[in-house]
């Protein structure tokens, strides 16, 4: 057997590569023919015919599985699929002779899925469960190489930071759903106007909030992004920069029209957004590694889309949809390139590589193509995305001046991190680089990126055809009306031009300072708060109060299980009879000799099985407690049960003496006070509950059906036994097989411990 | 006679679960005997007491009125057998438990697998 092991190995190994030229394409594939799909209804929704699909799902509580194809949805469903195509080709060779690509292209298909049901939904709870969809998926892939402890923590994080913004916006979701009257997120943003004048709007607003600033890695919640790029080039980037975060963004787009508009709705997402905005692009220039520099400017994109979406009206809407578009190009292309750079030249540091433009010219040609877009130059895609993001920013009514510098610091620190990406790895002096040879990689890596690169290019260039197909139905869509203007590539001298300037001056100004920027922040960075430490901090002391319950709750003490439940049970009890309607009876109190007899037999015997410390006078004192219930059985006309009570006392009486001559002796039991209350509490219990409940009425339609029917129907007089027999007889038999499975249980324990002994032994 | 039963019921179910949070097996396997009779008893009571008319349809007749309600009866008797195989069984498992752990105070019984005791 274990000589066989390698060959099999090696046989499963050729049959994997070779098969995978097949169908590692698929998903591409697949993506792109959804693309195709979803290209054929740009005609209809830009003249305002809106698809829609509704399925009923559970009708009684208003939840249907209902989607719409807005221009919001169709724009993400198009960016989603396209980038899909482009990103899943390139997983494939990306990984090409992993074992793990087809559970990388599962997870990555999964999440797709996830994402166009998320941003093509009508219904909140439709909307939630593909939102959770991403979450998961998320999940799983930025813990694919789960044999890393750091790709694990960065995993559960993610979870943990966009799993519970999920229940908060969950919780939004139902709270403005019952306000609203629908769950359809069509009817909501019709009726903003009634949520925004609700007393729950602040409510609802910091719920659905939350949602999206944990999904889209807003301030204080934006450090699992960089994190989560402890996944593999594909997939962050695929999720965390052209789809997933921008989940978040999407909700706040979405839900402008019911939300939007109120001093709480500006006064959050504007400073949120312009703080996140500086705290990440100042930290994108501390990276040297640049994926996490990516990360970090992504958060940048998001923040800026935020802020935009906090100033509101249709130019903030239309800059922030631009600058959607913009961000999705460039960034989704140069997460692909960086990931060309590291197969091609075997790091992605660019204190580590040099001088590579003449080793990788296409490489280098697609970088430059994307940065440009991202420095925002002419005539590039960015550009436009910049002028409209000043425009609006120029005239936002709240605190244009200071909204306008924080762009523009932002802006600039983009155009130094452009310039770190495009010129560091390839110019200056070649050096030697982790490997020998560094080269372009092959097509269906470069393919990718370079679509992804020239839309940055075409998109600046004919303006007018993407503010037909995209911009403007996501502007409808969002904003409730018209583009206000058209794109254009020159709007002639204004301002937004002489702020471009500005920025280019500053940015420029910054990328030849950038290692002194470098140095200074590294140095500074373990002086500084970080919130991701109260992150840290919140699960250590989760930790802990899991632990200190855990000694607490579960201490391994059968008598302190005990002690709970019964007290458990009298709590329930007392809730009942307190918060019950029943009242105190008012039958008869008189008490006849016999009864005082019967009483005084039975308590006695209590108190002796309470006090003795001999166990035979135990054994009998339980003998006399069970005769005494026997006796109350005989004199209220219980015959039959008065005869098996007594014989089962007898037996009980027996075999309970039997197991004291095995068992030690213990002596006899300590008084406690503590159970001693419990206990008295739960008795008292019983006993107001029963007097309760003679003091009520009884319906006896049971009783006199057995007593009408017994002697005609089933020809018996006994009418306790004609209904154990007959009317009941499945029943008694299957307690009869209850009893036979005790026997023989107790006959199999008792036999166990024999065998074991002699065996043993 | 209702409020004796009642008061009854209480007491049994006060010292069985007295007796049961002992942490003994003999004591608990008498709480759990009495807790089973102080059940029997509610539910004897709860269809309400006649005092000595058996539910016997009399012989040539077809039905009775006024006596004993006799659903509750068949309830308990099965109720008492039931509880009977279960004090079987649970005197089984202390004597076992004896036999192979060698200590009748249940606090001491607290490893899933014997030898592998976690201590709290």
């Amino acid at each position: 057997m274990a000589e066989a092991g390698p060959e099999t190995v090696l046989v499963r190994k050729t049959v994997l590569s070779h098969g995978a030229g097949l169908w590692r394409f698929i998903p591409a594939l697949v993506a792109a023919a959804a693309t195709l799909w979803f290209a054929q209804f740009i005609g209809p929704v830009s003249h305002g015919d809106i698809p829609e699909y509704v399925a009923s799902w559970v009708p009684q509580l208003g939840i249907s599985f209902a989607f719409r194809l807005d221009g919001l949805a169709l724009a993400f469903a198009l960016l989603i699929c396209g980038i899909g195509a482009m990103v899943f080709l390139y997983a494939s060779a990306y990984f090409r002779s992993d074992r793990r690509l087809l559970s990388l292209q599962l997870s990555l298909m999964a999440f797709a899925v996830s994402m166009v049901g998320l941003t093509t939904a009508d219904d909140a709870i439709t909307l939630f469960i593909f939102w959770e969809g991403t979450t998961v998926t998320s999940f799983l892939l930025i813990g694919f190489d789960h044999e890393k402890e750091k790709s694990r923590r960065a995993a559960i994080q993610a979870l943990i930071i966009t799993g519970a913004g999920g229940l908060a916006l969950f919780a939004g979701l139902l709270v403005m759903g019952s306000l609203v009257g629908s769950f359809r997120l069509s009817e909501m943003n019709l009726a903003g106007d009634v949520i925004r004048a609700s007393p729950l709007y602040p409510v609802i607003f910091t719920l659905v909030i939350l949602g999206c600033f944990t999904k889209s890695a807003q301030w204080p919640f934006h450090f699992w992004l960089p994190g989560a790029m402890a996944a593999p080039t594909p997939v962050s980037a695929y999720l965390h920069s052209a789809t997933m975060v921008k989940a978040g963004v999407f909700l706040m787009a979405r839900f402008t029209p019911a939300l939007s508009g109120t001093d709480l709705w500006t006064w959050t997402l504007v400073p949120v957004g312009a703080f996140t905005m500086i705290l990440a692009s100042v930290w994108a220039m501390r990276q040297t590694d640049l994926k996490l520099m990516l990360a970090f400017t992504t958060v940048m994109g998001l923040s800026m889309m935020t802020m935009l979406l906090g100033i509101g009206g249709p130019y903030a809407v239309a800059a922030a949809m631009t600058f959607l578009l913009v961000h999705a190009f460039y960034k989704a292309g140069l997460f692909l390139s960086v990931g060309m750079i590291e197969k091609g030249s075997g790091s992605r540091d660019y204190t580590e590589i040099s001088g590579l433009a003449r080793a990788m010219p296409h490489t280098a040609t697609v970088v430059m193509l994307a940065a440009l877009s991202m420095a925002g130059m002419i005539p590039f895609f960015g550009f436009i995305g910049k002028e409209l993001i000043y425009e609006s920013t120029a005239h936002a009514h709240f605190a244009p001046q200071a909204v306008t510098a924080a762009a523009i610091l932002a802006n600039a620190l983009m155009f130094a991190c452009s310039g770190m990406v495009a010129i560091r790895p390839f110019f200056f002096r070649p050096r030697a680089c982790p490997k020998d040879k560094p080269a372009d990689p092959g097509w269906a890596l470069w393919l990718g990126p370079t679509i992804l690169a020239a839309l940055g290019l075409l998109c600046g260039l004919f303006p007018s055809a993407v503010e037909h197909v995209l911009v403007a139905p996501m502007v409808q869509a969002v904003a409730g009306e018209g583009l206000p203007g058209h794109l254009a590539l020159w709007h002639g001298p204004g301002l937004p031009l002489y702020l471009s300037l500005a920025t280019f001056a500053l940015g420029f100004v910054l990328y030849l300072l950038l290692d002194a920027i470098h140095t200074g922040l590294a140095a500074a960075e373990p002086k500084l708060p970080r919130t991701e430490s109260w992150y840290d901090g919140f699960m250590r002391g989760l930790g802990k109060v899991a632990r200190r319950t855990s000694v607490l709750v579960q201490n391994g003490n059968m008598t302190s299980y005990l002690r709970r439940t019964f007290l458990a049970l009298a709590a329930v009890i007392w809730i009942a009879l307190l918060a019950g309607t029943a009242s105190w009876p008012g039958f008869r109190l008189s008490v006849e000799a016999i009864d005082w007899a019967i009483f005084t037999i039975i308590t006695a015997s209590i108190v002796v099985v309470l006090r003795t410390a001999s166990r035979l006078t135990g054994i009998t004192a339980l003998g006399g407690i069970g005769s005494g219930i026997a006796i109350i059985f005989v004199i209220y006309g219980a015959t039959d049960v008065a005869m098996t009570q007594l014989f089962v006392e007898i037996l009980v009486v027996i075999f309970m003496a039997i197991a004291m001559v095995r068992l030690p002796r213990t002596g006899g039991v300590p008084f406690v006070p503590l159970n001693a209350v419990v206990a008295g509490i739960l008795g008292v219990a019983v006993s107001v509950t029963l007097l309760m409940v003679l003091g009520t009425g009884l319906d006896l339609s049971l009783t006199e059906f057995f007593e009408e029917n017994s002697a005609p129907v089933a020809l018996g007089h006994n009418i306790v036994n004609v209904i154990l027999v007959d009317f009941r007889g499945l029943d008694t038999m299957g307690e009869t097989a209850v009893i036979a499975i005790a026997a023989i249980a107790a006959y199999a324990v008792l036999m166990a411990g024999r065998k074991r002994a002699r065996g043993g032994e | 006679m209702e409020i004796m039963i009642a008061l009854l019921a209480g007491f049994l179910v006060a010292a069985g679960a007295y007796l049961m949070m002992s942490g003994k097996t003999l004591p608990y396997l008498f709480g759990l005997t009495m807790i089973s009779n102080a059940a029997n008893l509610i539910i004897f009571a709860s269809g309400r007491l006649t005092f000595g008319k058996p539910p016997l349809i009399p012989e040539g007749a077809h039905s009775i009125e006024g006596a004993s309600n006799a659903l509750p009866q068949a309830l308990i008797l099965t109720a008492i057998v039931i509880g009977f195989g279960l004090l079987v069984f649970a005197l089984a498992l202390a004597y076992r438990s004896y036999y192979v752990l060698g200590t009748t105070k249940m606090d001491h019984m607290n490893a899933s697998e014997p030898g592998t005791e976690v201590g709290s």
